[in-house]
């Protein structure tokens, strides 16, 4: 396949993904402060501070009023990682790419890309309620997803697409998980109470793991809502079973077999999902969670740069004479 | 919505004869858009431009701070062919094929018409779409014109008349089938009670015709389409067609030569490449051999193309063949070449670089059109009965200052056909453009896109000027 449409591919794949956590965090966040009413404040900025681009936002913006929040996270143009900047270039990724996707993928992505702008040019409702904008934002991921897993060859533009979908995953469930370390408790003595439990559990639910956290480990709590959303072998968002599923992919694309590796992506890919794999929670809880996913999300960054090199950096220009065979 | 107060004003009608009368085939269609409540026709009308923005069947307009993206307007009023109408047309354009690619074979190779003074050598070595790096190539099969978009209209007897030979790169075959694809969607009841000739094929029979001119060396047919790429206007198209055949979609950056042949990069490495559906000039395929500036081709594919590697398709070259000026002489090309008379009609054509011609043309600017010879898309043009005296001295002075650029023709009475005005329908003049496949043998796609000129009077159907679309059938 050609390495300018896997690369379309990878991207309309992470952003669509990046577009779906983001209505997630932001969806979770408006559940939180309606529980605490006089807690938003402090709730409102942690989300721009889980976003990783505070300083963006500082540009932006004088406070970081709920409005303004809202904005910055979902229709602000001016702002590459908004929903709206996401599903644009998801869609312009998928135009690139048009005649490698099922029809309907592109029409999806088209219609919900123009609802999204429609309903960006009067934001009132969303900023009112956010719920329904994430939820619409969360649905069409799904149905993507659908067509993607059961109208698509499962070829190498699928294996792209899903790999591109698979590391922002990972990369997205771990910024969820350190919404936590951002939100601050009303006081001290409220680590372990409801309060903090409620947080907790909405974390699950921003995962949409909540009923598949209580079927396998049962009672809320920091050390089993963490290891649930770093660990699960079995829950789809989880960080190992994304690598995993990211290295699946990968290793299908080159062929190579799991264990061994044939270019760096791999190498790197590999080591993370060894490392998290033979990590207990416990001791990931020891080193400090926020620490442990700050350095995974590094990480993650460098296996992206790697698979840009491996796979995608064929097209840029070279003379003819050197190029690989 | 009826048809009670339509109008055909002495033009002739695609739906009504003079009296009035619907013809036969519209029959089933006329009774059941009478048949639907009053609003409805309107609310299918509106449903049918949903769904193209909703497909992203769209092009970009520029110079606001955004692009605001629109769509190419659509009629849901289908345009109908009666079977006998289309028989006659599919043999005349068969026929004009056959002696156009006959013909721009013989210009690159012996020039056989013009040493036998058929055709002036002067003519050809003028015309903007000859080029010498072509001479001597010998493409597949002989094939030059794999693909071409041949513009009909009717006059007001209703004689069809070729109007121009787009031999080079023509678009629009991608709205055929969306229209087509939409319509069943807008109108279900007409289809079921109408014997209406699928289009669908188009996409399966340009698949088969890239396989069939492929290097006849090629074991494994790999066959790509050209496309400048996704900011073109035409990108759709492209697209479109690359996903319904399964053909790569190539950017020139996606090429190179090695080798000695055509290779793509892909993320397993080079891999060749066979076959090339160019939706891109030839001028800007290779930069070194055309023009080049170019960053939309690939340096060395000429050669490539040359030593018979990689086929063009359209051959690069076929454009000598639809300048305006040899049009003129497709008769007498048909005659030579197939000792045939032409089965259908040329418009008359006055040459402004013949003296006696452009005597005439000067004189009667006001009744005439006056068109460019390379010019395309509705540009460059003249309507003589719409223009202003301003419009006509300037094109006086064109016509004397560049006389070998210009041609003239009658204006002719374009036939019409209704559309949707608001709350009640208007006639409109269109145009047919079938599209012609040329691999082993002739293929022609039933009917093709019938574009409308949407602005009340106007001659002129090309998009870039107010024209729309309709879904055309052909009844079987």
């Amino acid at each position: 396949m050609l390495s300018r449409v896997a690369d379309s591919l990878y991207w309309m794949g992470r952003y669509l993904e990046r577009a779906e956590n983001i209505a997630r965090f932001l969806d979770v966040n408006w559940h939180l402060t309606l529980d605490m009413a006089m807690m938003q404040q402090s709730h409102w900025s942690a989300l721009v501070s889980v976003s990783g681009d505070k300083e963006f936002y500082e540009r932006l913006y004088d406070d970081d009023t709920k409005d303004n929040v809202i904005r910055f996270l979902t229709i602000d143009s001016a702002y590459p990682n908004s929903i709206w900047s996401c599903l644009n270039m998801a869609r312009e990724n998928a135009r690139a790419v048009r005649d490698m996707i099922p029809l309907e993928m592109w029409e999806l992505i088209n219609v919900f890309f123009h609802r999204i702008d429609k309903e960006a040019k009067n934001p009132v409702e969303v900023f009112d309620n956010p719920y329904t904008f994430c939820d619409e934002v969360k649905k069409a991921n799904l149905t993507l997803s659908g067509l993607a897993s059961d109208a698509m060859d499962h070829d190498e533009a699928w294996h792209f697409f899903n790999l591109g979908r698979t590391l922002e995953r990972a990369d997205k469930t771990s910024r969820i998980l350190d919404v936590k370390y951002f939100v601050l408790l009303p006081a001290i003595q409220d680590v372990g109470a409801v309060v903090d439990m409620v947080q907790w559990a909405a974390l699950l639910k921003a995962t949409s793991s909540f009923q598949a956290y209580r079927h396998n480990v049962g009672k809320i709590s920091p050390v089993g809502v963490a290891g649930f959303m770093l660990m699960s072998h079995s829950f789809p968002r989880s960080v190992l079973y994304s690598l995993t599923e990211a290295q699946r992919l990968m290793h299908g694309i080159t062929g190579t077999r799991i264990g061994y590796f044939s270019n760096d992506a791999e190498k790197l890919l590999g080591q993370l999902c060894a490392e998290l794999s033979f990590h207990s929670i416990e001791d990931v809880m020891e080193k400090g969670l926020h620490q442990f996913t700050d350095r995974l999300q590094v990480k993650m960054n460098e296996i992206d740069k790697a698979v840009f090199r491996t796979f995608f950096a064929v097209m840029e220009p070279v003379d003819s004479d050197n190029e690989q065979q | 919505m009826k048809f009670g107060h339509y109008d055909t004003e002495g033009f002739y009608d695609e739906m009504f004869t003079a009296e009035g009368q619907p013809r036969p085939g519209y029959l089933p269609l006329m009774e059941r858009i009478e048949s639907l409540p009053e609003g409805e026709i309107r609310a299918r009308q509106a449903a049918a431009e949903q769904l193209f923005y909703d497909m992203g069947i769209t092009f970009t307009v520029y110079g606001h701070s955004e692009g605001t993206e629109k769509i190419f307007p659509f009629d849901i009023i289908p345009r109908i062919i009666e079977r006998r109408d289309w028989e006659h047309l599919e043999r005349g354009l068969k026929q004009r094929i056959y002696a156009l690619n006959l013909f721009i074979d013989d210009i690159y190779h012996d020039q056989k018409i013009v040493k036998d003074g058929v055709v002036p050598a002067e003519l050809i070595e003028s015309a903007d779409g000859y080029f010498h790096q072509c001479i001597g190539i010998d493409p597949p099969r002989g094939v030059w014109c794999h693909i071409t978009g041949t513009d009909l209209v009717r006059d007001e007897k209703g004689e069809f008349y070729v109007l121009e030979d787009n031999l080079r790169s023509p678009s629009g075959v991608s709205y055929v089938l969306a229209n087509r694809r939409i319509l069943k969607r807008t109108l279900p009841l007409v289809f079921e009670k109408t014997n209406i000739r699928p289009v669908d094929d188009y996409p399966a029979m340009l698949l088969d015709m890239l396989h069939e001119v492929a290097p006849p060396a090629a074991d494994r047919v790999t066959a790509a389409l050209l496309t400048p790429g996704m900011f073109n206007s035409a990108y759709y198209e492209h697209s479109y067609l690359a996903s319904q055949t399964g053909v790569e979609l190539l950017e020139g950056r996606d090429m190179v030569v090695q080798d000695g042949y055509v290779m793509m990069r892909t993320t397993k490495g080079l891999q060749r490449v066979d076959v090339i559906y160019r939706r891109v000039g030839e001028d800007f395929l290779d930069p070194l051999a055309f023009r080049p500036d170019s960053l939309l081709g690939v340096p060395g594919l000429m050669e490539v193309y040359k030593a018979g590697r990689v086929t063009l398709a359209n051959a690069p070259g076929t454009g000598v063949a639809d300048d305006k000026v040899i049009y003129a002489y497709v008769p007498r090309i048909i005659k030579y070449y197939l000792d045939e008379d032409p089965l259908l009609n040329n418009v008359p054509t006055w040459l402004c670089s013949e003296k006696k011609d452009q005597d005439y043309v000067l004189a009667n600017l006001d009744s005439l059109v006056v068109k460019a010879a390379n010019e395309s898309g509705g540009y460059g043009m003249l309507v003589g009965p719409a223009s202003t005296r301003k419009q006509r001295e300037e094109f006086a002075a064109l016509i004397k200052s560049r006389p070998r650029n210009y041609i003239a023709q009658p204006t002719l009475n374009l036939s019409r056909a209704p559309v949707i005005v608001d709350d009640h329908f208007e006639g409109r003049h269109i145009d047919l453009r079938p599209y012609i496949l040329y691999g082993k043998d002739i293929k022609i796609v039933p009917g093709g896109l019938t574009r409308v000129a949407l602005v009340k009077n106007s001659l002129v159907v090309n998009s870039s000027q107010g024209g729309g679309s309709k879904d055309t059938w052909v009844l079987g």
